[in-house]
């Protein structure tokens, strides 16, 4: 025999009680709770506290202070400068125009601006700057190469393959095996130059320079007052027929002053002032013997 | 007649708004218990392009995703007695089964089997205009039906058109296009006490939600408890509930009549409570484990122990057989069945081709009932349960839901009513011009 239970009660939510659970229910106003209001309040009370200026301070202290003491880690510092392929005294000129007191961090240094400032001196063609493993700052250069001496009215300077003025030379002697080189604007055909002094070879004991005038071709300057004017195009073929001319009939042995190769087809030779009135001399002494 | 026209169609055109933000409640406002299931429409358009009918009956197109029952409280005989009360108990079953679905229902589509719905066929007839029908002229045959009088104070809850008949075919169902002169319609409208709607309308607003339709409960439990050729051939189903008997007689897929009896399992239970000297929930609890109407030898020795806490002793170690538990349960059936024998015949159910008989709802659950209803009522009975819907829970699936299942039948494919046609045009200039447009195309 079954016992008999009185039925559970189900008792009735309240109104406020089931507006709630509504409410509850909406989808716009989960979505709000659940995403609007902890951001809302996230983004207020980090509002409110950062409104006071001597926490901001504070904050922007401590974070200073964090960087500076990873950027100073010994891992992080350069203790020393080394250069590489430069002369000692170019090597000197670069620590001195790149000041950097050892040791900094490098997180401090601005290669790119070091590099800018190494290439800024004349005597050096490339340089790379890096930081080496082991806190070392390496600067590798590339000096340029003084190839000819430049005589201008102001002094001696060396000149390398490009045309850029390397440095001031000491003097002539200093720099014996180069060749030497004169004349507004000779720098910039300086290959030409060393064209012309490896073909004029064969003068080589007798040449004393190369002038450039007025700007556009090149004489050859000998001693004994020789001159041999180039023309403008083909400088160097008109040297070399000069000195086969030389070779075989002894031209510049004679007395002359300029061999003027201006026009290709016109060669010219002028003789000095003496041997012409020599060979009048000269002339008028056969004449007479023939009249005898 | 206008306004009742007008407020069925912005019910109407809320259950539209209503499947198409996908969700929308239903609720069975019974006498013994209230419930609420939340359907949520999924893709209904699915099944609309397959030829034919589908395994499930075309009802794929929704699925219950909350349901809830609470005992009803307030409501009697299948109307609302007391408005707080009734208030309270919707309140829960639809909190309960908005917790379960997880999801806020604003509307929803009620149903009650109270309020003394009256059945009228009425028929009307027009000349057609052209000679094929148009949706206008049904328009116009359905508001050619001369309406009976039907006394002040009731509405109009359903106005379905049953039938069509084109000249001398009758038996349509759907006329438009169709060729013929004159186009006849049969209508089947159901009446109920409009204070019975009035208080219902206002529980429902005073919970927040919004009254998206109204149905008789006897017709959505025939819709749910009677299979298809049922609804076809013609069968009634009986809706035995808790204050009210509902009764609906259907044919050729439409109600065509409908009716309560104002006596249910209560009044049951209200018996058992009077002669046991047991109060009321005792008494309901006793008629579930051990009702019956149909009393063997073996009921005379199965004795139950009525428990009471008066203090008296004797009062409260009583015990009663079974036999005499039946043998006040079924007079009170017998009456019960008897007057809806006498509805039925009223209704002129012994002349349907088919006399089936289909009892639901949470009084056709005593056992033997059917034994008893088959010597009142006829030879075709049998018990009905609700059709199988998507998401039904299994504590829902019984009998005593078959007006709640019914109701998201209703909620998803709802007949044709009368309101669902335009009014149509009768203002004289258009007609006029008719006359004339038709007088030139006949002469000319």
């Amino acid at each position: 025999m079954q016992q008999v239970s009185p039925p559970r009660s189900d008792p009735a939510p309240s109104r406020w009680a089931y507006r709630f659970q509504r409410l509850m229910l909406t989808p716009l106003f989960r979505f709000a709770l659940r995403v609007a209001v902890p951001f809302a309040l996230a983004f207020g009370a980090a509002g409110l506290w950062l409104s006071d200026a001597d926490r901001r301070d504070r904050i922007v202290l401590a974070i200073a202070d964090i960087r500076t003491s990873i950027q100073s880690r010994p891992e992080f510092m350069v203790d020393l400068m080394e250069i590489n392929g430069a002369s000692p005294d170019v090597s000197g000129t670069i620590r001195e125009i790149v000041p950097i007191d050892f040791p900094r961090s490098s997180f401090d240094l601005d290669l790119a601006q070091i590099r800018e400032q190494v290439m800024a001196l004349p005597a050096i063609s490339a340089a790379s700057v890096r930081i080496r493993p082991g806190g070392v700052l390496r600067v590798d250069v590339t000096e340029r190469v003084p190839v000819i001496l430049w005589r201008t009215a102001a002094g001696l300077d060396l000149v390398d393959v490009d045309g850029v003025v390397v440095a001031r030379a000491a003097g002539r002697s200093a720099h014996g095996p180069l060749p030497i080189m004169a004349g507004k604007g000779a720098a910039a055909h300086v290959d030409e130059a060393l064209a012309l002094f490896s073909a004029g070879e064969p003068l080589s004991d007798r040449l004393r320079g190369l002038e450039r005038i007025g700007e556009r071709r090149w004489d050859v300057v000998l001693d004994r007052g020789q001159r041999i004017l180039l023309p403008e195009r083909g400088a160097v073929q008109a040297l070399e027929r000069v000195i086969v001319l030389a070779e075989g009939q002894d031209m510049l042995d004679r007395d002359l002053v300029i061999v003027d190769m201006r026009l290709p087809e016109r060669p010219t030779v002028r003789i000095a002032e003496r041997a012409v009135q020599d060979w009048w001399k000269l002339r008028k002494l056969s004449a007479r013997s023939n009249d005898l | 007649m206008n306004g009742l026209y007008d407020s069925q169609r912005a019910m109407r055109n809320m259950r539209k708004a209503a499947m198409q933000r996908g969700v929308v409640a239903v609720l069975d406002v019974g006498s013994s218990k209230i419930a609420c299931l939340v359907l949520r429409f999924d893709g209904t358009d699915k099944l609309a392009a397959m030829d034919g009918v589908g395994p499930m009956a075309g009802q794929t197109g929704f699925r219950v995703i909350g349901a809830a029952t609470t005992r009803s409280r307030g409501v009697r005989f299948g109307e609302i007695s007391a408005m707080q009360e009734t208030e309270r108990a919707i309140r829960t079953a639809v909190q309960a089964a908005q917790k379960m679905a997880q999801i806020r229902v604003d509307h929803v589509i009620a149903c009650f089997s109270g309020a003394e719905p009256r059945s009228y066929g009425l028929d009307g007839a027009i000349d057609l205009e052209g000679h094929v029908v148009t949706e206008q002229d049904v328009a116009r045959a359905l508001a050619a039906c001369d309406l009976p009088d039907y006394g002040e104070g009731r509405e109009v809850v359903h106005a379905q058109p049953v039938n069509f008949a084109l000249d001398h075919r009758s038996g349509l169902g759907d006329p438009r296009g169709q060729m013929g002169q004159q186009l006849t319609c049969d209508m089947h409208m159901l009446t109920v006490d409009a204070a019975a709607v009035e208080n219902l309308l206002h529980c429902v607003k005073r919970c927040d939600l919004e009254l998206a339709g109204i149905a008789s409960s006897s017709y959505v439990s025939g819709l749910s408890a009677l299979v298809e050729d049922e609804q076809e051939l013609g069968a009634a189903c009986i809706d035995m509930g808790g204050g009210a008997t509902g009764l609906s007689i259907f044919m050729k897929k439409h109600m065509i009549y409908a009716d309560a009896v104002r006596m249910g399992g209560e009044h049951v239970t209200g018996d058992i409570s009077m002669g046991l000297q047991v109060p009321t929930a005792t008494a309901e609890r006793i008629k579930t484990f051990y009702g019956g109407v149909v009393a063997t030898g073996m009921d005379d020795r199965e004795m139950i122990e009525l428990e009471g806490d008066t203090g008296d002793w004797e009062h409260d170690r009583r015990t009663v057989s079974r036999a005499e538990l039946i043998g006040i349960m079924r007079p009170r059936v017998e009456e019960i069945l008897e007057e809806v024998r006498a509805r039925l015949d009223a209704a002129g159910f012994e002349y349907l081709p088919s006399q089936q008989i289909v009892l639901t709802g949470g009084g056709s659950q005593i056992p033997g009932l059917d034994g008893l209803a088959s010597r009142i009522l006829g030879q075709q009975v049998r018990l009905g349960r609700p059709m199988r819907v998507h998401g039904l829970p299994q504590a829902a699936t019984g009998p005593g839901f078959a007006s709640a299942v019914g109701m998201c039948l209703f909620a998803t494919h709802p007949q044709d009513e009368w309101w669902d046609f335009d009014l149509p045009v009768e203002r004289y200039p258009v007609r006029s011009l008719r006359r004339a447009v038709r007088w030139f195309r006949d002469n000319w």
